[in-house]
């Protein structure tokens, strides 16, 4: 159940527009949107790190960091 | 006045753990509500149900009740209300 | 009934005295899309849910408390040595003088937390749905959160909090299958 956690798009760019253009622009996708009813027996982090992740189920976990350091487009 | 007393590493260390096992317990709960059937799930449930209880023990010998209303004892003076208060550490 | 436990759910750590990120927080403190209006929604609606369901509403509105205490530790902790000066120029003078350093709810752009935030339509199927469409919500308030604040610790907290409502998200998701569910068919997995 892969799927990408980010999706782009290109608005468009106006000769006028007065601010640097964003280009392509981005939104976050997580898992809960493809997981479906949680399947039984999924893999889990231990405790501590379960804590950290703020999920039990690697297959819920959503990466997120801020823009600009997420590496992707420069938002 | 007295001044209350900055809590030493072993408090920190020990809430941590106890942070760590009661969210997976979180997790599992919510997992169980939509999940009834999953033994497995209620299996392990009940594992980290014991596993809590007993880091509670120990860490209310050291620290203090971390329940009111009687779910934990106190020693003399009454403790409960000994900062400091989760916000505060 | 409830019982208090004199912990956090999840270690709150700020690195820097800067009061201007409270600003920013406080829109998950008494904003729309806040911990207080989580916890008041879920645990309004549980009580004409069918039973299937009831048990979800309960936990996750109860968990969204400890999230709310969350967000109130983490402005504390920015504003509670921050000198009258430092509150000026982070831009919460309105809020000072009138409240002081204490908490209030309210969300980031001053207007006083309000119940029309939250839904109650007693439709079962509308009710998921406004608490699948509240968590997204709530999710995304935290990244554009993130996204203007600089501290590291901090952000991994509210790391933390996202993740709970991606979560939470998942399990309405599921309690809206529940819900859909033909008498004597098993859910597919
Ligand atoms: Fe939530």
């Amino acid at each position: 159940m892969s799927h990408t956690h980010t999706k782009y798009y290109y608005p468009y760019v106006s000769p006028f527009d007065p601010c640097k253009p964003i280009s392509p622009k981005s939104y976050v996708t997580p898992p809960q949107l493809y997981l479906g009813f949680q399947p039984p027996n999924l893999p889990q982090y231990d405790p501590k790190e379960a804590l950290f992740r703020g999920t039990l189920w690697p297959a819920l976990y959503s990466k997120y960091d801020k823009k600009g350091d997420r590496g992707d487009v420069n938002e | 006045m007295s001044k209350p007393k900055t809590m030493p590493p072993e408090y920190y260390e020990l809430l941590e753990q106890i942070q760590a096992v009661d969210f997976a317990l979180v997790e599992l709960n919510l997992y169980l509500d939509t999940h009834p059937q999953d033994y497995e799930a209620i299996q392990q449930f009940n594992t980290l149900t014991y596993e809590s209880k007993k880091l509670k023990k120990q860490f209310e010998k050291q620290f203090g009740p971390l329940m009111h209303f009687g779910r934990s004892y106190s020693n003399y003076p009454w403790q409960w209300d000994d900062q400091p208060w989760p916000w505060q550490v | 009934m409830w019982y208090y436990e004199k912990k956090l759910q999840y270690p709150v750590k700020v690195r820097e005295c800067n009061p201007r990120l409270a600003k920013y927080l406080i829109e998950q403190y008494g904003g729309a899309d806040g911990e207080l209006s989580a916890a008041l929604r879920y645990l309004n609606q549980r009580y004409t849910i069918p039973g299937k369901v009831i048990g979800l509403l309960n936990d996750i509105g109860t968990e969204e408390f400890a999230h709310l205490e969350m967000i109130a530790t983490m402005i504390y902790k920015l504003t509670k040595d921050a000198t009258p000066e430092q509150l000026k120029e982070a831009g919460i003078a309105p809020h000072y003088v009138n409240h002081d350093k204490a908490l209030f709810y309210h969300n980031a752009a001053g207007n006083p937390w309000t119940a029309e935030y939250i839904q109650a339509k007693g439709d079962p199927i509308a009710d998921i749905y406004e608490d699948i469409a509240a968590e997204e919500k709530a999710r995304a308030t935290y990244q554009w959160i993130i996204n203007v604040s600089d501290d590291p610790e901090l952000n991994d907290s509210l790391r933390f909090l996202r993740e709970r409502e991606i979560v939470h998200s998942q399990r309405f998701r599921e309690a809206a299958e529940i819900l859909k569910e033909e008498k004597d068919k098993k859910i597919i997995f």
